[in-house]
């Protein structure tokens, strides 16, 4: 079961970022359906502005398909979003020029260099500037450390070559907005970790970031915020801390004295208590730890050992989103 | 502006387009010396056309090549650009990164055309001006014997030359506005191209049923070779001018097919 903080968007997204639309990314209701399948069934995504929001979900539940409706390269079925403020899809060149994107992997002519290929996106966009256009496209070919290559065909990168000429193509204007979908896929661990590096610099200039994965460990370090999907449906979001807390904690006490802590634990409203043996177990909710631990102390009770277990977001994740091996109907 | 530059930097420089362009030009070439070496051959009987004007004013050879070229060769060219032209970049994924930019739908389709006009403007005026060369170089210039029987002079001939040339290109145009809009329904430009083919040969047929005359005004290459009536005295525009406005008419329809098409239609590749 999801957990019920984290159901609800509204509770769980505090800091709204300043200036501006409050959202970089705001969709209600969205809903895109392939012939008879739901591919996405009515989303409420909320990217906070300034945010690096990780949009997770595993392969098939829809991630991609609403990224593509947020790009407007498919229209929705149902439902509407906002993308820096701008509806979609009719605002879609003021609100997308600010937008740079990954979407499904890199594509690029493969016989023209990776200079050619920048070149070719720039001249594409009808507001950039012609002028600052090399000054522009040397800045992103160095960002993403791939200068030295530049005037190599793009069919002779290395994977992870070609995933770093795409975050260059995401930045050859200035953005307010980055859309990375599966940046690390397929990427050895060095280019991921190059990947999150890369993005994490990006955040801190103040740009707002979604990026998507079905690996929740190779983003939830950069993460403020997390939204799950699962078989088309948001499953949760809202800040990381806050999803966070609200996954239950584990106390666990090992005393010679097991009546004597239930009662005084009882006492400081820790809730599920039970003993067994010497261990003692309960659910101690937001209670302070130190606390316990001072009452437990104060009404003469042998510690030997303390903890509070929290369960990681990878346990949430796979709450809501099971182990990934069985079919939905 | 920079957008149109790119995408003809692209067309350009694609191996298989220079390729394109190198058959194209080698057809005049071939005929030029097919003639020569058979000059001495007895003539007559054959099918109409330029041909046997060739021996007497070089020039003719541009006019021989456009009516050859213009049944498949040329059709072929502009199946190859336009198949690939929406269908070449959704297959690559390019598609959805030039939409993103955001390029603009219509922006895209625009220069896309653009780009075909291009490339049929460079076929039709390539193979007039190659053929027109070969031809002085190997036979002599001179004063241009019409269709009718006349003489006109060689720079009178070469504008009808020119002229000619273009309304190749035109009728090129129209079959490429065809192409596009094939284009913007498959993610294959192989499809595409074929489509586009399989359509140019079948009004080729059609045009050659005499039952079907009811239809061949419709058809976009029934009038397609009337270019020759420009090489009478005076010059005959009747056809002609059909033809361009069953040209323009095809530009129309299918341009705006493209867009019906395009404007609304989900990227998923």
């Amino acid at each position: 079961m999801p957990p019920s903080v984290a159901a609800d968007p509204a509770s769980a997204v505090a800091d709204g970022g300043s200036g501006g639309a409050p959202y970089a990314v705001e969709t209600r209701g969205l809903t895109k359906v392939f012939g008879k399948q739901r591919a996405v069934d009515g989303i409420d995504l909320r990217v906070p502005s300034g945010s690096v929001y990780g949009f997770l979900g595993p392969n098939g539940s829809g991630k991609t398909t609403t990224i593509r409706m947020l790009m407007g390269l498919v229209a929705p079925t149902s439902g509407d979003h906002d993308i820096l403020g701008r509806p979609m899809p009719a605002e879609l060149t003021s609100a997308l020029h600010r937008v740079g994107s990954l979407i499904e992997g890199p594509a690029f002519h493969p016989y023209l260099t990776g200079l050619a290929n920048l070149r070719r996106l720039d001249a594409a966009d009808a507001r950039s500037e012609a002028r600052s256009s090399a000054a522009r496209i040397n800045a992103a070919l160095e960002r993403v450390g791939l200068e030295p290559a530049a005037n190599k065909r793009f069919r002779a990168y290395s994977l992870g070559m070609k995933q770093r000429l795409a975050i260059a193509a995401a930045l050859l204007a200035p953005r307010d907005l980055l859309v990375l979908d599966e940046p690390t896929n397929g990427l050895d661990p060095q280019g991921t970790r190059e990947v999150r590096h890369l993005v994490a610099g990006l955040a801190a200039d103040g740009i707002t970031v979604l990026i998507s994965s079905h690996l929740l460990a190779e983003i939830q370090q950069i993460c403020t915020h997390v939204g799950v999907m699962s078989a088309g449906k948001l499953v949760a979001q809202g800040g990381i801390d806050d999803l966070r807390a609200s996954q239950t904690a584990q106390l666990t006490v090992h005393t010679p004295d097991p009546t004597d802590a239930l009662q005084v634990l009882r006492r400081a409203g820790v809730a599920r208590l039970a003993a067994d043996g010497e261990v003692v177990t309960g659910e101690p909710g937001r209670l302070a730890p130190e606390r316990l631990v001072a009452d437990l102390v104060t009404a003469g009770v042998r510690v030997q050992r303390f903890g509070i277990d929290r369960p990681s977001l990878e346990d949430l994740y796979v709450s809501l989103t099971g182990e990934g091996f069985e079919v939905r109907q | 502006m920079r957008f149109l530059l790119s995408e003809l930097r692209l067309i350009a420089g694609r191996r298989r387009n220079q390729a394109g362009l190198l058959v194209l030009i080698a057809m005049p070439v071939l005929l030029a010396v097919a003639v020569r070496l058979t000059e001495d051959n007895p003539r007559g009987g054959g099918p109409p056309g330029f041909i046997d004007q060739i021996v007497g004013n070089g020039v003719f050879v541009a006019f021989a090549a456009l009516t050859f070229e213009i049944t498949i060769f040329f059709p072929l060219a502009i199946s190859m650009i336009s198949g690939d032209a929406i269908a070449g970049e959704a297959h690559s994924g390019t598609l959805r990164y030039l939409l993103t930019v955001p390029a603009g739908r219509v922006r895209v389709l625009i220069v896309k055309y653009l780009g075909i006009v291009a490339g049929s403007v460079v076929a039709a005026l390539s193979v007039a001006i190659v053929g027109a060369a070969v031809g002085a170089a190997i036979f002599g210039t001179g004063p241009l014997l019409t269709l009718s029987g006349t003489q006109i002079p060689l720079g009178t001939g070469l504008g009808r030359l020119a002229l000619s040339a273009l309304y190749v290109a035109l009728g090129l145009c129209a079959l490429g506005a065809v192409g596009l809009f094939l284009s913007t329904l498959t993610e294959q430009p192989i499809a595409a191209t074929v489509a586009l083919m399989v359509v140019t040969s079948a009004m080729w047929v059609l045009d050659a049923i005499p039952q079907l005359s009811a239809l061949h005004p419709w058809l976009l290459v029934d009038r397609w070779p009337a270019f020759a009536d420009l090489m009478r005295d005076p010059a005959d525009y009747a056809a002609v001018t059909e033809g361009i406005l069953v040209d323009l008419g095809y530009i129309v329809v299918f341009l705006l097919a493209a867009w019906a098409r395009f404007a609304g239609k989900d990227i998923t590749s």
